[in-house]
């Protein structure tokens, strides 16, 4: 068997293990856990193990095949697959904007010294602004801001907070990235009277690839919660964010139903994860060894 | 070193003042934006008045209207004026605009992003008393549809009971009417309660964690009404249960109304004009939802709601009894509610101490000018505005709302 192709296999099936030692550890809780709840040295901690707090996994699952509502045909898993596709597409919107706009600030940085040094504590400031706080304001240019003529849409602003995540490891690991070039190769470059430009595609970001990766993971992650708190706070309609605060809503009445969205929501985490992966795979495999 | 460090300080100073002066400047620039939507706003709306004057419709303006929350029965109303061609009849292109966690409908209003908006009297006086040139032009519901709700053995049926009891409330201002009940009936709610912070749900009380839970009439009680009972194996019945409903204690403080840019309606004639066919239109929904409460639930339904069909008949009607009868035209101002209200909210001190209110609100936070208007109209129309005869249905709910 291709090597590739067992290591793939490989990881699928201790992913389908992890799963389920988690469902039985899940199990396993209830059986075992206090019915309302725990105090350990005084703190409410332990978790109610109830099946109000805590549906069975099974109940979870079959709820997937039954419909959202007694009135509607639809199977819960098409719900909630349809609002993971919404909310993936924004998130990869938010994903390319935030990479684009992380890359284009480490390039600058890398180039002018003085940008690092008057940008870098901006970039660490923005991160400290609460996305709550921001969503709002940023949902309140649909219907209010024209670009090129069209009519700002509200689903642009949830990727726009997504990105606003995102940009932040990107522009931070590329900046690492490109200035961690071998010494001696950029002496060589110089040797060459190669451009700044010509040396940056040649040897900079090649050498900046094995930093990128793991930044873009991080980014790929955080577009995904941008996208799902903004969907939350602002009220988007069609991602899995309005789901699962729709179906929390129905949570005393039927608990595994919000269950059914969050599972949604990891997925969706998982399928932006694996895109990465792939381009990391891409990416890397004309590296050779001695460079790792 | 220390150099570094002042040098370091310096850039933090400067990058503070810079975001505060770029915070400054979008305000700003968000102002001159909203002023050229209104401005554009005002040119199709006056070309419109002048084509409704000629009984005919080439251009419809177009309206948006913020909600508070998801579509649900709670703006039935308006989804069905909208589905009955009724704001078309008055050549309105309306909008719906959905709330959110985060989303507050008097500030969209006031940032110009909305043309109307909902809002409960306290919150957008409050707004209106930070600033926000926001004027009531409909007060939709009469009264107020909180409530305290607890199981039957806690043997709390008035607010004098809650005395030594784990009360639950929502914060956000949504407590105020908690704490004017607790007043009332000669409590401390620093001492003689325990006030706990909860959830919009009812999982709480279903805990056992508080003994009684604030509930909309209309939403989180009848999420009791659809939970299982663990020991009998049924749903909640209401003979489990015993309700406060705060309107009844007398402290109830209006909730839902229209609410309306201030500045456009004292100097904007389309605008008034829109608003006045607006308001009609929206009164006319809710009185067709007060006679056909299951063809609304089925249009709330339709509009995608994700409440089950049975929570949102429940719905449809607990609204229905928060509006009708309404004794002095739906829509129409009682100044004795709206003073007890604005007394309320100057007068109940929440735990910090604080008043929704630092004053009484001025006489042009609300304006009868235009739902006397918009009534006139109906009355025209043949509509019945008062509901004298209303009646609520009877409603079944199933598990989870179905």
């Amino acid at each position: 068997m291709n090597p590739l192709v067992r290591r793939v296999v490989r990881r699928s099936a201790l992913f389908v293990v992890a799963l389920v030692f988690i469902a039985a550890l899940w199990e396993f809780y209830k059986v075992v856990g206090p019915e309302d709840g725990g105090a350990l040295f005084g703190i409410n901690i332990l978790p109610r193990s109830n099946s109000r707090a805590m549906p069975h996994v099974w109940d979870m699952l079959s709820r997937y095949g039954r419909p959202e509502l007694r009135s509607s045909e639809r199977k819960i898993w098409r719900v909630v697959l349809a609002g993971a596709w919404f909310s993936l597409r924004l998130s990869l919107v938010g994903f390319a904007i935030g990479t684009t706009v992380g890359i284009a600030l480490a390039i600058l940085m890398a180039r002018f010294k003085v940008v690092e040094r008057g940008l870098l504590p901006y970039l660490v400031v923005s991160q400290t602004v609460p996305l709550i706080a921001l969503a709002p304001l940023v949902v309140s240019w649909g219907g209010k801001l024209e670009v090129f003529g069209y009519e700002w849409p509200r689903w642009l602003s949830a990727s726009v907070l997504g990105a606003f995540l995102a940009f932040f490891p990107v522009a931070v690991g590329t900046l690492r990235g490109l200035s961690s070039a071998n010494p001696a190769s950029l002496e060589l470059m110089d040797s060459y009277a190669a451009s700044w430009t010509q040396t940056l595609f040649r040897l900079r970001f090649p050498a900046a690839v094995p930093f990128m990766v793991p930044a873009l993971k991080l980014a790929a992650s955080s577009s995904v919660i941008g996208v799902v708190v903004a969907e939350i706070s602002t009220g988007l309609r069609g991602g899995i964010g309005r789901l699962i605060i729709e179906y929390a809503r129905e949570a005393t009445g039927d608990p595994a139903k919000v269950f059914t969205a969050v599972f949604g929501a990891a997925l969706l985490g998982l399928a932006m994860a694996g895109l990465v992966a792939a381009f990391d795979l891409c990416a890397m495999r004309n590296r050779p060894k001695e460079a790792l | 070193m220390k150099n570094r460090l002042l040098k370091r300080l310096a850039v933090g100073a400067v990058a503070l003042s810079l975001v505060a002066a770029a915070c400054g400047d979008d305000s700003d620039s968000g102002d001159s934006t909203a002023d050229t939507t209104a401005a554009t706003a005002d040119t199709t709306a006056t070309s419109d008045t002048t084509a409704a004057a000629a009984e005919e419709c080439t251009e419809p303006t177009k309206v948006k209207l913020q909600l508070q929350w998801f579509i649900q029965a709670q703006f039935a109303g308006y989804f069905a004026a909208q589905d009955q061609g009724y704001y078309a009849d008055q050549c309105l292109d309306v909008e719906i605009v959905e709330g959110g966690v985060d989303i507050v409908p008097q500030q969209q209003l006031a940032d110009g992003a909305v043309d109307f908006a909902l809002s409960w009297v306290p919150k957008a006086l409050a707004s209106r008393e930070a600033g926000a040139d926001i004027v009531n032009i409909a007060q939709v519901f009469q009264r107020s549809g909180t409530l305290q709700v607890s199981f039957k053995d806690k043997a709390i049926t008035s607010a004098a009971d809650f005395s030594g009891k784990k009360i639950g409330n929502w914060g956000f201002g949504n407590e105020f009417e908690i704490f004017a009940a607790l007043t009332k009936a000669g409590l401390d709610p620093a001492k003689d309660v325990e006030l706990v912070q909860q959830q919009f749900d009812m999982a709480a009380l279903l805990a056992g964690d508080i003994d009684a839970a604030e509930a909309m009439t209309y939403n989180e009680y009848a999420q009791v009404l659809e939970a299982k009972n663990p020991d009998t194996g049924e749903l909640y019945k209401p003979e489990d249960l015993n309700v406060v409903s705060y309107e009844a204690e007398g402290v109830g403080m209006l909730q839902d109304a229209i609410w309306a840019s201030g500045a456009k309606l004292a100097s904007d004639e389309a605008y008034k004009a829109t608003a006045i066919k607006f308001v009609a239109a929206s009164l006319k929904g809710w009185a067709y939802c007060r006679d056909n409460a299951e063809s609304c639930r089925d249009i709330v339904v339709a509009k995608g709601s994700k409440l089950g069909a049975s929570h949102q008949l429940w719905q449809m009607n607990e609204v229905n009894k928060l509006i009708w009868p309404a004794a002095g035209g739906v829509g129409a101002f009682d100044s004795a509610a709206w003073d007890r209200t604005a007394a309320l909210a100057q007068e109940t001190k929440n735990l910090e101490g604080k008043t929704v209110l630092t004053k009484a609100p001025d006489a042009a936070a609300y304006t009868s000018d235009i739902v006397t208007e918009a009534l006139a109209l109906l009355e025209a129309d043949g509509v019945d505005t008062k509901g004298g005869s209303y009646a609520p249905v009877e409603v079944t709910l199933n598990e989870g709302g179905n």
